[in-house]
């Protein structure tokens, strides 16, 4: 199997040449995105086969890289799962790509580099040992790096491009360093070697502390996240997709792999940290991404809310497995693992319909847009599904993972740890907050940008998106209505995963009686709590057209058309539409000043004048103004003092080389 | 024979909710009327306005899209579901597991957003404030919603509402400083929720600070029924959540005769009254707020069920 599934990865590094030999042809975007799309589903396929019927891991190592080392490959599990979230995203980006990809200016600077980059992201997963995991790791964030730069002729895009590769070596030099602790002095850097040589207290702390900064930088935990933003929409959006989807998740198996299987027993006030940090990204990410007027940037800052959710619950499930409660523990793993699942679906699926709506009407400034409903009834329709779904709302798939966590919070109190016991229900809260907020943010990228009156000329003019894209994104909506309403196959499917990491697992879903428990999930008991997502979906639905026929049949079923009533005052412009700026206005003044620092300054004309009024909205970043504004101007500092070593002389030279080797011999002989 | 009973008691809890939700609107207008010395109209206006309005035509504005004329159904699905899984007269009903509070209230969280997107869709100002607000307001009042269901869940060790009536029922519950704190959030929330003074004014009209009313402002004719119906319904279903946790006496257990059903359906009728004339009376009593001072008064709610929260996590006996 495993040997298998790294041809299939091979397969997608072949096919980056070709693609470069192909560049100018007509032909090349469809060869390069099919063949992706036939070698993902492959994977996927292999990887859905392991997770279901062959639990055991299975490993090769081919001699490559480090001469003593080779280079080990594994698929137990948590990867086969990893690997199912990665190739289902990229199957789905590279048939919507098909289509989409026809409208790039510059394929030849997307094409080659796509492949390579589905690759990676397959080896980060399938990797073994620490030094081809770091390799793949720098891989991944070169190769999209290299796609979101793509469009560089856009000034904003080549700052993106910087930010993100100024803090990708950041991480990955984290991780480094994290995994040179684990390796210990004897240097075994294979994972099996790791995993047995159990490290000491402090040094696990100090790991854990490098992971999260390394993993949490990629997956975007505030205040790391300060890159994703910049990046994630600068891609072409089937890459954005694949970023914010995937290559987060990416991040995120990097963090378990470590914290749950490498590190050993956990400490219980390492859950403080992933908890606090969890549950201010969250709040954090969709406040932001409510300020943002960008519709791609929206959905950054939405995946940053999500990542926080996932790490609430992994912290959630790091203070269970560390008082041994492995049924607690399971359910928060489960919780965790059903997100990662479930954001990759609805993530996709709103980037690629942002990508529609770009390539429709040219702009992803949502003042811009708004009416596409009429102009692209489908691309709406799919796009309402992944909003609902985002916003944790019943019955589709992001409220079931959502739930699982409240139940895994509920189970908290049992914790003995006094700081747990105050920390659960703070973070409760922030979740619930978040996920609130989250509602009120996809009701305005959703209603800003596809109802209402068109804002633009451009918007008026749009046109319904090609049937490839719209495939994909039906494909995506259909299994968010899946995962949503048969949650119980999805957490059955969890359970070798969470079995491995967490020693004990939620009880089996499905298999009980029909209809009382076959479609319900029940976390513990069905007296505590259970959801069935399938009854509300078919109440509501059968609830809906009952009454709609009812009032049909015998009521009326008349419409006339009219101008808007609008309580009697006609609105000619358009511009007295709601704008994305004022749709956020109130929840900027309740959270904003705080947050933002957001001030509105309204100036308004002396009588008689006829100049307007002007209101100003300044908002600050308060994370950037505070650490990297600071940094970069440290560095630049720092620099220009060390500037004058440009021009000493070369006996200066040699006595600085000099000196530095004494010194680094001091250390080693008084090394203990 | 006992899945027909089931069924059927089912089917009575989704028929009563549905048609006692419209009198409990009647009967409060009426009692707020007698408090301010009119004579209000009768009970039984709110069925009339029902019918009135179902019969007229539906009058869209030019660019109203599906999803407007799909929403209204959607949102009375929504409200009515949530509305039949609160147990009234009886607990224990046979779908009551299909979702617990928590399902409940995010079932009611997806009747708000589409309710939010309808205001939107025409492209008016008017459609744009009252979505704003709305999602504005439910921002904190979901959240501390959430915290009260988590305090009565950790109090009751089930966040099933059945299980949940059934333990504030016996004689564990005692009185605890977090139940009560939990009430007066719930309160608050619920008062926000279904647009009452002092947070909104569901009798107001042209005047910029009315909130649920700006945003269904372009319903017309059977959709708007529907929408005024699911009001009418989610006020029912809070009156019956607070009935139903807070005073749970009477409701008939899962197996029962039908002497104790006839005797939680007069409980509930007898509660559902009270709660109403309280509403009332709060109602009068008090004056509507500006739209930025709702973030205080919610805000209120949100820190008395983190308190509560938190005092049920510190210790047991709270």
């Amino acid at each position: 199997m495993i040997s298998i599934a790294l041809l299939g990865v091979l397969a997608l590094v072949a096919i980056a040449p070709i693609a470069i030999a192909m560049s100018g042809s007509p032909n090349a975007t469809g060869f390069v995105y099919g063949s992706c799309l036939i070698v993902t589903l492959i994977l996927f396929l292999i990887a859905l086969e392991i997770l279901f019927a062959h639990p055991a891991a299975s490993t090769v190592v081919l001699p490559l890289g480090l001469p003593w080392l080779g280079a080990h490959f594994r698929i137990d599990p948590l990867a086969a799962f990893f690997l199912v979230v990665v190739n289902l995203g990229g199957a789905a980006a590279s048939l919507f790509a098909l289509g989409y990809g026809r409208h790039e200016e510059t394929p030849q600077r997307v094409l080659p580099f796509f492949p390579v980059y589905l690759a990676a992201m397959n080896l980060v997963v399938l990797a073994d040992d620490a030094f081809t995991f770091l390799v793949s790791w720098e891989f991944m964030s070169l190769t999209s790096w290299a796609l979101v730069i793509a469009y560089h002729r856009v000034h904003d895009n080549i700052r993106a491009g910087y930010v993100y590769l100024l803090m990708a070596s950041f991480g990955t030099l984290t991780l480094l360093l994290a995994f040179g602790l684990l390796a210990g002095s004897d240097g075994g850097y294979a994972f099996d070697a790791i995993r047995n040589s159990h490290p000491a207290a402090g040094t696990a702390a100090l790991v854990l502390i490098l992971v999260l900064i390394g993993a949490g930088s990629k997956a975007g935990l505030v205040p790391l996240h300060a890159w994703l933003p910049l990046a994630h929409p600068a891609a072409p959006s089937h890459v954005s997709a694949l970023m914010s989807g995937v290559m987060t998740k990416v991040a995120v198996y990097g963090f378990i792999r470590i914290a749950f299987d490498l590190i050993g027993q956990p400490q219980w006030w390492w859950s403080l940290v992933v908890l606090g940090v969890g549950g201010v990204t969250a709040v954090m990410g969709v406040l932001y991404a409510l300020m943002q007027r960008d519709l791609k940037r929206v959905l950054a800052y939405s995946t940053i809310e999500n990542i926080g959710l996932i790490f609430a619950s992994l912290g959630l499930a790091l203070a269970f497995k560390a008082y041994g409660m492995n049924v607690a523990a399971a359910l928060a793993l489960t919780a965790a693992l059903l997100h990662v699942f479930n954001h990759s679906l609805f993530k996709s699926l709103l980037f690629f319909g942002a990508g529609s709506v770009l390539s429709a009407t040219g702009t992803r400034d949502m003042e811009q847009l708004g009416g596409l409903i009429h102009k692209m009834p489908q691309t709406a329709f799919v796009f309402l599904v992944g909003c609902t779904a985002i916003a944790a709302l019943p019955p589709l798939n992001g409220f079931v993972s959502e739930w699982l966590t409240f139940q895994a919070i509920l189970l908290s109190p049992q914790l003995p740890s006094w700081g747990l016991k105050l920390m659960v229900p703070a973070v409760g809260a922030l979740l619930a907050l978040s996920a609130a907020l989250a509602a009120a943010c996809f009701v305005r990228a959703f209603g800003i940008t596809f109802l209402g009156r068109s804002r633009s000329p451009e918007a008026a003019a749009a046109q319904e998106t090609d049937t490839n894209s719209l495939a994909a994104m039906y494909a995506l909506a259909g299994a968010c209505l899946i995962a949503g309403i048969l949650p119980g196959f999805f957490i059955d499917a969890l359970a070798p995963v969470v079995q491995q990491l967490a020693g004990g697992r939620m009880p089996v879903q499905l298999g009980g009686e029909w209809m009382s428990q076959w479609t319900s999930i029940v976390p513990i008991a069905e007296s505590r709590s259970s959801y069935n997502g399938l009854l509300v979906f078919a109440f509501m639905f059968i609830a809906g057209m009952v009454t709609a026929f009812a009032i049909h049949r015998l009521a009326s079923d008349k419409i006339r058309r009219g101008p808007a009533w609008g309580c009697g005052y006609p609105d000619a412009s358009v511009a007295t539409q709601y704008s994305a700026s004022s749709f956020a206005q109130p929840i900027r003044r309740v959270f904003g000043s705080l947050v933002f620092g957001a001030r509105e300054i309204g100036t308004m004309p002396p009588p008689g004048s006829i100049a307007p009024a002007r209101l100003t909205v300044r908002l600050r970043d308060l994370i950037w103004d505070f650490t990297y504004a600071p940094i970069a101007s440290a560095v630049g500092v720092i620099a220009d003092r060390l500037n004058y070593l440009q021009f000493l002389t070369i006996r200066s030279y040699l006595s600085l080389v000099f000196g530095a080797l004494v010194i680094l011999l001091t250390v080693l002989a008084t090394w203990p | 024979m006992a899945v027909i009973t089931d069924f059927a008691l089912q089917g009575a809890q989704m028929l009563l909710v549905l048609l006692m939700a419209p009198l409990l609107t009647g009967f409060v207008r009426k009692v707020k009327a007698r408090l301010l010395s009119r004579q209000g109209p009768p009970l039984l206006q709110p069925y009339r306005d029902l019918i009135r309005l179902l019969r007229k035509d539906v009058v869209l504005a030019n660019n109203a899209s599906w999803l407007f004329r799909v929403i209204p159904y959607v949102v009375f699905a929504a409200t009515w579901v949530a509305a039949s899984l609160i147990p009234t007269f009886r607990s224990g009903l046979l779908f009551s597991w299909t979702a617990d509070l928590i399902a409940i209230i995010a079932v009611l969280g997806s009747a708000r957003f589409f309710l939010a997107l309808a205001g939107m869709d025409a492209g008016t100002s008017f459609g744009g404030i009252g979505s704003s607000r709305e999602v504005m307001i439910a921002s904190l009042a979901e959240p501390a919603m959430l915290m009260i269901v988590f305090v009565i869940a950790l109090i009751a060790g089930s966040t099933q509402l059945s299980t949940m009536a059934a333990f504030m029922n016996s004689a564990d519950v005692g009185l605890r400083v977090s139940l009560g704190l939990a009430l007066i959030a719930l309160i608050i929330v619920a008062v926000a929720e279904n647009a009452r003074i002092p947070v909104d004014n569901p009798a107001t009209h042209l005047e910029l600070t009315m909130v649920h009313e700006a945003m269904v402002l372009e319903y017309s004719g059977r959709h708007l029924a529907l929408i005024e119906l699911a009001a009418s319904l989610k006020l029912l279903l809070y009156v019956s959540l607070i009935a139903c946790l807070f005073a749970p006496w009477g409701i008939s257990p899962a197996i029962a005769a039908p002497t104790l059903l006839l005797i939680g359906a007069a409980a509930y009728a007898g509660k559902i009254a009270a709660l109403g004339f309280l509403l009332a009376v709060f109602e009068t009593s008090i004056a509507k707020m500006r739209a930025f001072r709702v973030p205080e008064f919610l805000g209120a709610a949100l820190m008395l069920a983190l308190l509560a929260t938190l005092l049920r996590f510190v210790s047991r006996s709270f």
